[in-house]
């Protein structure tokens, strides 16, 4: 197999992903399959050939440093969870 | 069916802009039809009859007031639910954002209001536009109006049958491994993937961010290249949108091809594809040598690659895309004593299935001892791919090739294997790749009575000669002319 449950639980543990037992059994199962016919790249020498990350031309776009949001924390945080007043509200971080 | 549902947007903005009809008119029109047909086929998540009959209104008023309306005024478009819209819920067809709703407008939002545009609802898409049948959707079922037993294509399949069913006239999708052309294809509508940067992603909920682009979809391409003309252009929010000018799309529908070379890709006619499929694309080609383009045939070598690097240069991006989604500051949050256990137990209930594979897939290929064999490698075939175009657009103005290796498939038949799905993809999703434009025409049907797509591939912002192509092509044929059964 190209990917073992003990990677699964690693892997699901960086990606912050609680996985139930059936999940972790059935996403080795489909990883592995998926893993196993990428290996084709493998095949392909492309030592001398430079990645691509991105197709843009040029370079990056710089724009004045305008403000253009005015401060709506009201609107931003009508989708809060949990607020208090101006803030979002989480569980204790430091004990 | 009435007929106002059934005019083209061009030709209902010409209307309301002479004031023949109004936009009122023609957005009750569009809003009866979705009362009508909708419960059948599902294409919209949410439906926005209060604030589209507003809008209409304020188009009438301006054209009453001698106002230039926009060239989209009052045409009824409906929006992929991943592309924000203020005020009106944005669930990305997702548990996570079921109950968001942005605070603001995406770019191409905006611009399809100040085009006089009325939105009448948002349209159903698998999870974070991943999947290439909608079936990923937490929101719903989307059915094929031409066979409801059918998927209607991903990742943007209600923004295809909301146009086939003539629901409304254009909608935007988006489209990052083949997600507008697909659906297109399978709905029997054309569809547009614009070159990378010439739309701005500004508001649109990322899936990939180096193959993310919005585009348009019609019933006629003149109505894709009037979209694209609304949507298209640099925009200060999105380092990413080029700055590059606009050209005018309707002006470079020429109605003709003479004079053009067109690149027929021998590794895009594969065995197991659908041999009704390869005759239709066939069929097709032949039509546009007799309209006087030059056939060549080109190869594009690294083909058999692109899956491999598409899965896992997209998984990797949409693994730290999908980072923010934590129950902190908006969407979905499962409550825990403890920061560490909310993150992951929101993650866990907000997150279906596709979404945490690919999650997991990208998680695996960026992390510490598999980056450079995987992430990095598909980098770098990334270029191989990108080359292969290159050298192909050296020579031909255009390619032409199918959009999917089948017609719509049924609901359930490749859900339980994400590689066969993954293949669906097979002839899409280098264009995203190599950053080009690319656009979903229909060419037929298949016995069964489903649609057959031709995709038109064109150099970096040629979208103007893949219209052209498109065009010449669609007005010698009545396939657009055709109706699914509802």
């Amino acid at each position: 197999m190209a990917i073992t449950r003990d990677e699964v639980r690693r892997v699901a543990a960086l990606a912050r992903l609680r996985l139930e037992p059936a999940e972790e059994e059935r996403l080795t199962a489909d990883l592995g399959h998926i893993l196993e016919a990428f290996a084709r790249l493998s095949t392909l020498d492309t030592s001398a050939v430079p990645p691509t990350a991105h197709v843009e031309e040029g370079r990056t776009a710089f724009r004045d440093d305008v403000a253009a949001n005015p401060p709506a924390s009201d609107a931003l945080l009508a989708n809060a969870p949990a607020r208090d007043g101006r803030f979002f509200r989480v569980p204790k971080i430091i004990e | 069916m009435n007929d106002l549902s059934e005019l083209s947007a061009g030709e209902a903005a010409a209307r309301v802009r002479r004031r023949e009809i109004s936009a009122v008119d023609l957005t009750r029109a569009a809003l009866a039809r979705i009362a009508a047909v909708d419960a059948q086929l599902g294409a919209f998540v949410t439906p926005s009859e209060v604030d589209a009959l507003a809008a209409a209104e304020a188009i009438d008023r301006r054209v009453a007031a001698g106002q230039d309306p926009g060239p989209l005024a009052g045409v009824p478009v409906g929006v992929k639910d991943i592309i924000c819209t203020a005020g009106l819920r944005t669930t990305a067809g997702s548990r996570i954002l079921e109950r968001f709703v942005p605070s603001y407008d995406a770019t191409v939002t905006a611009r399809l209001r100040q085009a006089g545009a009325v939105i009448v609802g948002k349209l159903n898409c698998d999870e974070f536009a991943m999947g290439s049948s909608t079936e990923n959707s937490a929101l719903g079922t989307t059915r094929n109006p031409w066979d409801r037993t059918r998927v209607p294509g991903g990742s943007s399949g209600g923004s295809a049958v909301a146009v086939a069913a003539r629901e409304c006239h254009v909608s935007l999708g988006t489209d990052t491994g083949g997600s507008v052309r697909l659906p297109a294809a399978f709905c029997g509508v054309a569809g547009l993937k614009p070159t990378y940067g010439r739309v701005s992603r500004y508001g649109v909920i990322a899936y990939a961010s180096s193959l993310d682009q919005v585009g348009p979809l019609g019933r006629e391409v003149a109505d894709v290249a009037v979209v694209l003309q609304a949507i298209a252009g640099h925009d200060p929010a999105d380092t990413t949108a080029s700055p590059r000018a606009v050209p005018a799309y309707l002006a470079a529908l020429e109605g003709t091809v003479r004079g053009l070379t067109l690149g027929l890709p021998r590794e895009y006619f594969v065995e197991g594809m659908q041999p009704e499929v390869e005759a239709g694309v066939r069929v097709a080609v032949d039509q546009l040598e007799r309209l006087g383009a030059k056939i060549e045939p080109v190869s594009l070598p690294h083909t058999e690659y692109a899956i491999a690097t598409y899965y896992l240069i997209a998984t990797a991006e949409a693994s730290s895309n999908l980072a923010r989604y934590d129950g902190v500051r908006y969407g979905l949050r499962e409550p825990r004593p403890v920061l560490g256990e909310m993150y992951e137990a929101t993650r866990a209930a907000g997150f279906g299935p596709e979404v945490k594979r690919r999650i997991m897939l990208g998680t695996y290929a960026l992390s510490a001892g598999y980056y450079d064999a995987y992430y990095l490698k598909a980098q770098q075939v990334r270029t191989l791919i990108r080359m292969d175009f290159q050298k192909a657009l050296e020579t031909c103005d255009a390619l032409v090739t199918p959009v999917a290796p089948t017609t719509a498939f049924r609901l359930g038949e490749k859900t339980a294997d994400p590689l066969t799905m993954y293949l669906s993809d097979i002839f899409t999703i280098s264009v995203n790749l190599a950053g080009l434009p690319a656009l979903s025409v229909p060419c037929g049907f298949d016995r069964a009575g489903l649609p057959i797509g031709l995709q038109v591939i064109g150099r970096p912002f040629d979208e103007a000669t893949v219209l052209r192509v498109g065009h010449a092509y669609e007005q010698s044929t009545d396939w657009h002319r055709r109706r699914p059964p509802l």
